[in-house]
């Protein structure tokens, strides 16, 4: 069932739960924060209505750079405001920033250790229409790596809200990965945010599976935990928001009680949230594992729906792995 | 204008560079030579004339602030702030071995001083225009000045076309740019590896002040310093001519020695060719 303490929707199940899109999160959440930590200052590469940072240059326009479509600048010249005091914002897709911009982001942000605030919109496959240029999917994977940094997934526009304004105080650099398209509502105003806590969203009463999703997958998780109570299997479901540093605590926790555990993400099953998990489970606790995600191959046009069937990332595939680790 | 006797100190302090860097790369036993050589005029000339800072207080609020874009000419910044008082001169000997703060390419968080890290080209110019916007925002940007020293090999990256187009839109006034125009690289000759030709009319057409100068020059290079902090609509690029390996007859205009050090032998040949011409500036 539900864990009450989190306040989740209470119509997070419904067919017509109300869906909006992680980037709004973002861009509601930076205007807020703005109005009372003077020190943000926002950065864009031509694309500032799309990764909703208008609303911010809208309100700051002295606080805020249009840099046009210059992604390692965008990076390094964040880190020199970030030398004297800045805490800057960069808004781009995720494919761009931080795709193209990566050693940038390395040396001048991370190597250099300043908060610089990575914002990477239309993160996944549900950019759909646009096809694979354009599809990030490795971006998990090439920050997680990289010393210093903090690594937020938020899966829900409420929790990208309250993430934008953790990192502005985080003090240290931090990837924010968000989504174009509408995203069930799975939190609410009410619902704790912390960077580094995971969160057991769902517990049946004798968990069989445990499934760390981050992101949009969060939902299908929830979802996907139904239809296996349903089927006899006890689920717990968690939200691991924070990626890296992953909350190892929590994780440790729930995989002790399961017979097996599934990370599902929007992102190549290679180096992702899954990687991270078995990383950690291998080394701590070898847990039997699915890795629900893309695997090793590159998107393409379709609507959202079509390429989270075709790709594995349905709510059939969590049950289907689920099945396996039980059956 | 630089009184006789500034420039008296300027060629001294110069010289006294150029020795520590061949020492500390003979000990290092690799690291680079020729840009660091041909770059002790200029670095001599802000450390020790240009520069708003306190060496006793390197992370001083009001300070000017020196951006390092190739790195890797390092050892001519580490030799001129243990001259200025960064720290001691004896320190330069440990330069690019286990646990030094004087890292084979300079590392922010380790040696107070240095504003930024730097090595993968083509980064610092984009950092220097973040602070110079930083001061931009913050009223700073009359008193507080931002420089930036890069390799002329480095413009072959696209980045700095990126920083240098904004920086032109941006008119930022307090943000000026030193190239050091040496004409070599790792793999040659500027002019062979990638041409970079009228560099002059590049910047401008960015939307630069630009202005070429000898980087042998105390007196020229401080000019064109002082004109580009009075240039108030607009950034300020001073393309330094310079010689690589400039001090050591040897070492001067060979592409070779861009990335390699001398030898214990050749140091010692070297160091002498360079103390006998600071008893020469002292006679």
């Amino acid at each position: 069932m539900i864990n009450k303490n989190l306040k989740l929707n209470t119509k997070l199940f419904d067919k017509d739960v109300e869906q909006i899109a992680l980037r709004n999160g973002f861009g509601d959440g930076l205007l807020e924060v703005a109005k009372t930590n003077e020190n943000i200052v926002g950065l864009c590469a031509d694309l500032l209505e799309s990764t909703r940072m208008h609303l911010f240059a809208r309100e700051f326009p002295n606080r805020f750079i249009e840099v046009g479509i210059t992604e390692q600048h965008m990076a390094s010249c964040a880190a020199g405001l970030a030398t004297m005091g800045k805490v800057p914002f960069i808004s781009s897709y995720a494919m761009f920033n931080p795709g193209r911009n990566w050693e940038q982001i390395r040396t001048t942000v991370c190597y250099n250790n300043v908060p610089v605030k990575i914002v990477g919109s239309h993160a996944g496959i549900s950019v759909g229409p646009d096809g694979g240029t354009h599809q990030a999917i490795e971006d998990i994977a090439i920050m997680r790596v990289v010393p210093n940094i903090e690594v937020i997934v938020p899966c829900d526009a409420l929790e990208a809200h309250k993430a934008t304004i953790a990192i502005a105080e985080s003090g240290k650099p931090s990837y924010l990965r968000l989504a174009r398209e509408k995203t069930p509502i799975v939190t609410t105003k009410e619902t704790p945010f912390e960077i580094g806590k995971a969160q057991i969203l769902y517990e049946s009463n004798n968990p069989d599976v445990a499934i760390i999703a981050i992101g949009p997958m969060v939902h299908q998780a929830l979802l996907s935990a139904k239809i296996l109570e349903d089927q006899g299997v006890g689920t717990m479901v968690i939200n691991s928001a924070t990626v890296k540093p992953l909350d190892e605590e929590t994780i440790l926790k729930v995989a002790k009680r399961v017979k097996g555990v599934i990370t599902a993400e929007t992102h190549q099953v290679a180096g992702g949230l899954g990687g991270a998990v078995a990383e950690l489970l291998s080394q701590k606790l070898p847990t039997k594992m699915a890795f629900v995600g893309v695997q090793d191959k590159f998107g393409q046009s379709g609507t959202g729906a079509e390429l989270m069937k075709q790709y594995g990332l349905d709510v059939v595939d969590i049950v289907n792995s689920a099945q396996k680790i039980v059956g | 204008m630089l009184s006789e006797s500034e420039l008296q100190v300027l060629q001294e302090k110069a010289n006294l560079i150029r020795q520590d860097i061949i020492r500390m790369l003979a000990i290092a036993g690799s690291g680079h030579t020729a840009g660091p050589l041909g770059m002790a005029d200029i670095f001599a000339l802000l450390y020790f004339h240009t520069l708003k800072h306190n060496p006793r207080d390197p992370f001083w609020e009001g300070r000017d602030r020196l951006v390092l874009s190739n790195g890797h000419i390092c050892p001519v910044q580490y030799a001129t702030m243990a001259r200025s008082g960064y720290f001691d001169v004896a320190e330069l000997s440990t330069l690019r071995k286990f646990g030094s703060r004087l890292q084979g390419h300079p590392h922010r968080e380790f040696l107070p001083g240095i504003e930024t890290s730097s090595g993968p080209l083509g980064s610092g110019l984009s950092q220097a225009l973040g602070m110079a916007l930083s001061t931009r925002m913050d009223g700073e940007n009359t008193h507080k000045f931002i420089y930036c020293c890069m390799g002329d090999g480095e413009l072959n990256e696209g980045q700095v076309w990126e920083a240098a187009l904004c920086a032109g839109k941006e008119k930022c006034n307090n943000l000026i740019g030193i190239i050091d125009r040496n004409d070599i690289q790792i793999d040659g000759h500027t002019q062979d590896v990638m041409p970079m030709d009228s560099l002059k009319k590049k910047w401008r057409s960015f939307k630069w002040h630009v202005q070429e100068v000898d980087g042998h020059n105390f007196q020229e290079v401080d000019n064109a310093i002082e004109l580009a902090k009075s240039i108030n609509d607009k950034p300020s690029m001073i393309i330094a001519i310079t010689v690589p390996g400039k001090g050591v007859s040897e070492i001067e205009k060979d592409y070779k020695w861009h990335g390699k050090p001398p030898s214990k032998e050749e140091a010692e040949r070297f160091l002498e060719e360079l103390q006998h011409n600071f008893d020469f500036l002292k006679s």
